[in-house]
């Protein structure tokens, strides 16, 4: 990856913009700053705060291939690093003794069956040998094993990855590596050495409002706004699931759907279950919203 | 620079070496004008909790503070403040002041006036010289004096009069729109000023925090200024603020404690042959059954059972504890809870129902029958009721917790209770909040009851509760 792909921190900010997505000060100086030291972000926050969103945004932004590895329970270096095609191995093997039949070596179809040609590349590999420029999104990380979180390890600092048939395959350019974790569980300190931490958190009022002025087509201000301030507050009633950002830009496209431009009580009660998944915080939040003054 | 690390490795964070050489790596791609990329470029190099944020950004602010725009990082490298121009800067600010009339010779009242005018209309560079003038007017700040920031903070804000100011910002804003407002503009409106209420609240606590930098020096204030980290915080003397992080923290290490627990059922042996599975496999290779597969073993579920104590002498850890059953309830199927004073009493019921923590927190303490004779603790007699209502439905897959200090009022301790229970128990652990040095004083009869436990734990913070966590794997 070329040195200068961003000049500084303000183009950061307008790159990010320009693909709709609204960094505030701390998004821009990682995202920055990751570039400039080939270091991995790792993303933390509440979900639906727009981690992934991001990953896909600077993706946008630099003109760059997103490859994604969803994380899971149970993901093994076969799922996200490499395989052997087995399967044609065998085949080839096979069609080998057919056509000359007693007289073919070892080494050679040893040789033969361990190359590039059998590699089943898996989205770690891939970001890696790729030769455009990718950003590399690892997805939920934190759903995975500890034991399987130092699978990680190798690319995350050094770019890399060794396969024993093969040797070790280097990155002919540094992918931008972004890590989302929603924090079930505490990551290995070994992981978060290795990168830049950002925590994103709900976005305050006015970036809130800018978000939804950018996402939501043809939204008034004033509504806007609105929106914004009755979110800030049902954030501050104890919840189970607080909204997140999505379901606020899903709360206001439908609030302009159905031709509301000001949002009074009856609005807002009956449209809490846009914003809310559970129904006891519904109920919780139809009490609050209608009682407390 | 490295004083900033070290004092950060002071206030409890874990700085590795590789961590400080990110930073001053990273500190060479930021502009050094900018002051919030400057931050923001050391606090993701060196701080990879979120719970630490507010640690490092008190150290943050400590040490920076000072540097206005005129300053560049690169020439104080070495960690080292310049006194001098410090107090030059200080003072032009103060200068600045005085000019523009708004210093010290403005009258009480008119400070509050401007400052209301200021949090009506949200003007924030207002509010800025305005809460500088306000901290000049009213801390009465003293050089030298050994007090802390919080004292000042509070005599500002006594004068101010902060409430009141609401109160009246809300009527101004009722008078101005035309209508009466609604239950739910009122409420968005009167969240808007309280926002700005507390915005003015920090712009103050910065304000007074730079003056004690000034006139202390930076070692000194960062002392002063540490709070122990969130995992630190003794649940005894937890403050509300604490309490609610600390309960964003329980949520993960139940989840750690299931997935622990779940983790030493996955690792025992395979279960039996599995035919179909291996047939499947072999045709991987031209139907050789190279690779058996086995039949995964049936989990057996853990089964919990907490015995809480919840009596006034460990009111605060009680509280942390049954917020503790009720994250631990949400991961494990089976969890049986009881709470005690000197009666005994199944809460189970009540944690399932409640979808609400606070709900069913209220509903144990309104609700449960814990108190048997004066609502003085007393173990022997709730364990001899625990025992004998509920002392059959123990089995060998059961882990019992115990919770509580052990302080019986001198009562007899029953210890057989638990020793019979240690017994038929897969196993069986005993928290304590008290710290160990308090152990067996006094009417503590601890001991006495740990000797038939598979192990006492210290449990007044998080960290601890987390090497226990640990310990069980």
């Amino acid at each position: 990856m070329g040195e200068n792909n961003f000049d500084d921190l303000a183009s950061v900010r307008a790159g990010l913009k320009s693909v709709n997505y609204l960094a505030d000060e701390g998004i821009a100086s990682v995202v920055f700053l990751a570039e400039r030291l080939g270091k991995p972000i790792l993303v933390e926050g509440p979900a639906g705060v727009g981690k992934t969103e991001l990953a896909k945004s600077v993706a946008a932004m630099m003109n760059s291939r997103l490859i994604r590895l969803q994380c899971y329970e149970g993901l093994d270096e076969a799922k996200a690093l490499y395989e052997w095609n087995y399967k044609k191995q065998l085949l080839r093997i096979q069609s080998d003794r057919g056509a000359n039949a007693g007289n073919e070596d070892w080494a050679d179809v040893q040789d033969d069956i361990f190359n590039d040609e059998f590699l089943l590349t898996r989205p770690l590999l891939e970001a890696i040998t790729a030769d455009d420029p990718v950003v590399l999104l690892i997805d939920e990380v934190d759903r995975v094993e500890i034991e399987t979180e130092a699978l990680l390890l190798e690319i995350l600092s050094d770019y890399q990855v060794s396969i024993p048939e093969l040797g070790t395959i280097k990155a002919k350019q540094i992918p931008l590596v972004f890590l989302t974790s929603n924090n079930t569980r505490e990551l290995s300190e070994a992981l978060k050495r290795r990168c830049l931490f950002l925590h994103i958190d709900y976005p305050d009022l006015d970036r809130e409002k800018e978000i939804v002025l950018n996402r939501v087509d043809g939204i008034e201000d004033n509504l806007a706004e609105q929106v914004a301030r009755v979110v800030r507050s049902i954030r501050q009633i104890e919840l189970k699931k607080s909204p997140s950002v999505s379901e606020t830009l899903d709360w206001a496209r439908t609030l302009v759907l159905l031709g509301i431009d000001n949002i009074d009580i009856e609005v807002a009660k009956e449209s809490l279950h846009i914003l809310l998944k559970y129904q006891s915080d519904i109920e919780k939040a139809r009490k609050e919203l209608s009682i407390e003054g | 620079m490295s004083g900033f690390v070290v004092e950060l490795r002071n206030a409890g964070l874990p700085v590795s070496l590789t961590e400080n050489l990110d930073a001053m790596q990273a500190i060479k791609h930021i502009p050094i004008e900018d002051r919030d990329a400057f931050k923001y470029a050391l606090a993701t190099t060196l701080v990879k909790n979120e719970q630490h944020w507010k640690a490092f950004e008190t150290v943050f602010e400590v040490y920076f503070s000072m540097r206005g725009p005129g300053y560049s990082v690169t020439e104080n490298e070495d960690g080292e403040i310049d006194e001098d121009s410090l107090e030059e800067w200080m003072s032009q600010q103060m200068k600045g002041m005085g000019g523009r009339g708004s210093g010290e010779d403005m009258s009480p009242e008119e400070i509050a006036e401007m400052l209301y005018r200021a949090l009506m209309n949200g003007d924030e560079a207002m509010m800025a010289a305005m809460a500088r003038a306000a901290v000049t007017q009213f801390a009465g700040m003293e050089p030298g004096r050994p007090v802390g920031g919080t004292y000042y903070l509070y005599r500002t804000l006594r004068n101010l009069d902060l409430d009141g100011m609401l109160e009246r910002m809300m009527e101004e804003a009722g008078e101005k729109s035309e209508s009466d407002l609604t239950t739910l503009q009122e409420r968005l409106e009167r969240e808007e000023f309280q926002n700005r209420i507390d915005d003015l609240k920090k712009e103050i606590e910065a304000e007074i925090r730079r003056r004690l930098v000034a006139d202390r020096g930076v070692e000194a204030m960062a002392k002063t200024l540490k709070k122990p980290l969130p995992e630190d915080v003794d649940f005894m003397h937890a403050s509300r603020e604490e309490m609610a992080s600390i309960r964003k923290a329980i949520q993960p290490l139940t989840r750690k404690l299931a997935a622990r627990l779940a983790r030493k059922r996955k690792h025992k042996r395979r279960g039996p042959l599995d035919f179909r599975a291996t047939v499947r496999q072999s045709l991987s290779y031209g139907g050789v059954p190279a690779e058996p597969r086995f039949r995964n073993p049936r989990p057996n579920k853990p089964e919990l059972i907490v015995v809480a104590d919840i009596s006034g002498s460990v009111a605060a850890f009680a509280r942390f504890t049954l917020h503790l059953v009720y994250a631990l309830q949400n991961q494990f199927s089976k969890v049986r809870s009881f709470v005690f004073i000197d009666g005994i009493d199944e809460v189970t019921r009540m944690f399932q129902d409640e979808e609400d923590i606070n709900n069913a927190v209220h509903r144990v303490n309104t609700e449960a029958d814990v108190v048997w004779v004066d609502g003085h603790s007393d173990y022997g007699h709730a364990f001899g009721v625990f025992w004998e209502k509920f002392g059959h439905e123990i089995s060998s897959k059961s882990t019992v917790m115990f919770l509580g200090d052990a302080r019986n009022n001198y009562h007899a301790t029953n210890a057989w209770v638990v020793k019979e229970t240690a017994k038929k128990a897969r196993s069986t652990f005993w928290l304590n909040p008290e710290p160990k040095s308090y152990w067996d004083t006094g009417d503590s009869v601890i001991s006495e009851y740990s000797t038939h436990t598979d192990g006492v734990f210290e449990c007044r913070n998080l960290r601890q509760l987390e090497g226990f966590v640990d310990h069980l794997a």
